[in-house]
């Protein structure tokens, strides 16, 4: 690891003012960054650590009936915040599917925003990579490339966003608060992260010095409470990044979807919201017909980035089960394995 | 670099220290501390011998910079039994054959104590399987370590019962 000054702010101007000069880096849970350092992918000169900032460690409900998420919650203490879990059942159980208890009591909310990619090339500093070194090239193009993206990718990149956590997230209208030297704005999350085009070293909205203070969900977040699930295929059975994951959300009255949310992780260099699948559930049957509609839309820009054309069929498979899923109703309990097609559904084809 | 002041509580004891910042908490353990009972397996946070709990909670030291654990109470495998006698959990593992070479049973008995801590698992193997899926072994004890962590927590209940009562 390359040598580097750390600073340890008490106030948010001061981690702003720090961290806004050239080659400096926020550490909060340190779960990604301490991991890219020591591999050399990233070598800050300046180390900016927020994990003092103790007002960056709370929930708070909003007066218009949203929450705010401290961006110093850890993974595990929001995963398990009782209320939190009734309201935002499908937030829960992305959390709970992603990495280990160990990295959760580590990992922040602002951090999971910020993750970077897990593309090997990205992190193998004797390969091209765009994103790491702008110009180098991708040798994930024509490379091992059958977990890359299958949608909003570029010649110049191909890799997937890893978090789990931003996928329900964006698709419940999450917004991120973000404090820089011109003050505090909010960005959504759809927004906040970009898609590579020909810059894909512009991973989202930050300016350099800026902070993300926060996360809020809106009032409505929770009206999906009852018909809210995530669910995420792995290589492995836990303890893995997604190959594809989806978030559903439905409000159904009288069997016709009256409101539906859907998002995909593991597809694209951003969280995934499919409001082309939401458009064609709004006002529809609720069942596994217009749920195949609906996965159809999803992923109908959907394109192999490489060998990965199973992905598209693998993410339509998932959209309807997640969809089943959020249908059959939230359990009263998260089940053992979390967001795994492990865990049987009640009324779900087990091979949907 | 220059070094900067660190003071920890490990296992009970204050250290007052000067740390270069790029120092792990795993590496100030082993190399300056010479608690070598905590293990460096992948250095990257992927197989978790080198968890330890921090302020009460399971990390994994190879993740977290030392000097961003100023003050923290730090809790190692050292720390564990009372003596000569061993820990309920350290008993388990010997009992249910949780381990074959051992190189990761520090890991997993500090990761086991977090775990019943969280008190999130129950008496369901699956979900302490789950919450144990942080780590590896690669002899494959998995078996042994998942009925050790059960009747360490049964141990642990009963023990509590008595304090209770």
């Amino acid at each position: 690891m390359k040598n580097f000054d750390y600073i340890r702010p008490t106030t948010i101007p001061d981690a702003i003012a720090a961290a806004a000069e050239p080659g400096s880096a926020y550490l909060a849970g340190g779960t990604n960054l301490l991991d890219l350092m020591k591999g050399g992918v990233t070598s800050p000169e300046r180390i900016v650590d927020i994990s003092r900032l103790a007002e960056l460690n709370r929930i708070e409900r909003l007066a218009d009936g949203g929450l705010r998420l401290g961006a110093l919650v850890r993974n595990a203490d929001l995963a398990h915040d009782p209320e939190f879990a009734r309201s935002y059942p499908a937030v829960a159980e992305a959390l709970l599917s992603g990495a280990s208890a160990q990295l959760r009591n580590a990992a922040t909310v602002g951090g999971n925003l910020l993750q970077r990619t897990r593309c090997s090339y990205f992190y193998d500093t004797a390969s091209a990579c765009n994103k790491r070194e702008p110009g180098a090239g991708c040798d994930a193009l024509g490379g091992e490339n059958r977990l890359h993206a299958v949608l909003g990718w570029s010649d110049a990149c191909i890799a997937t966003h890893p978090s789990d956590f931003c996928v329900p997230l964006v698709a419940l209208d999450a917004v991120v608060e973000i404090e820089g030297k011109k003050g505090r704005r909010h960005v959504t999350l759809e927004e906040f992260h970009r898609l590579p085009g020909e810059t894909p070293q512009r991973e989202n909205g930050l300016e350099p010095g800026d902070l993300i203070v926060g996360v809020r969900l809106p009032a409505e977040a929770a009206s999906f409470s009852a018909n809210a699930r995530y669910l995420k295929v792995r290589e492995r059975t836990s303890y893995a990044f997604a190959v594809v994951s989806a978030a559903a959300a439905l409000v159904v009255e009288g069997g016709k979807i009256r409101q539906a949310r859907l998002a995909l992780g593991g597809v694209a260099a951003k969280p995934w919201r499919a409001r082309s699948a939401e458009a064609v559930l709004l006002g529809a049957d609720a069942d596994e017909t217009s749920f195949v509609r609906a996965a159809d839309a999803a992923l109908a820009d959907a394109s192999p980035s490489g060998d990965n054309a199973f992905k598209i069929e693998l993410a339509r498979r998932i959209v309807v089960r997640a969809l089943m899923s959020a249908l059959a109703g939230t359990p009263g309990r998260l089940p053992a394995l979390p967001a795994s097609p492990f865990s049987s559904i009640p009324g779900v084809r087990h091979d949907a | 670099m220059t070094s900067l002041p660190l003071a920890l509580t490990i296992n009970g004891h204050r250290y007052e220290l000067e740390v270069d910042p790029r120092v792990t908490l795993l590496d100030l353990l082993r190399e300056r501390l010479e608690l070598t009972g905590t293990k460096k397996g992948c250095d990257r946070g992927q197989c978790g011998a080198c968890t330890v709990l921090v302020d009460g909670k399971r990390i994994n030291s190879c993740l977290a910079l030392a000097v961003s654990h100023d003050g923290a109470k730090v809790l190692t495998i050292e720390g564990v039994s009372h003596g000569e006698d061993l820990h309920p959990v350290q008993a388990a593992f010997i009992a249910h054959d949780g381990f074959q070479c051992g190189f990761c049973t520090p890991g997993q008995i500090m990761s086991t104590l977090g775990l019943i801590a969280e008190a999130q698992a129950g008496d369901d193997p699956e979900r302490i399987r789950e919450g144990m899926s942080g780590n590896l072994c690669r002899c494959a004890a998995y078996g042994g370590i998942v009925e050790a962590v059960l009747e360490a927590q049964e141990q642990l209940a009963k023990a509590d019962r008595r304090t209770a009562a």
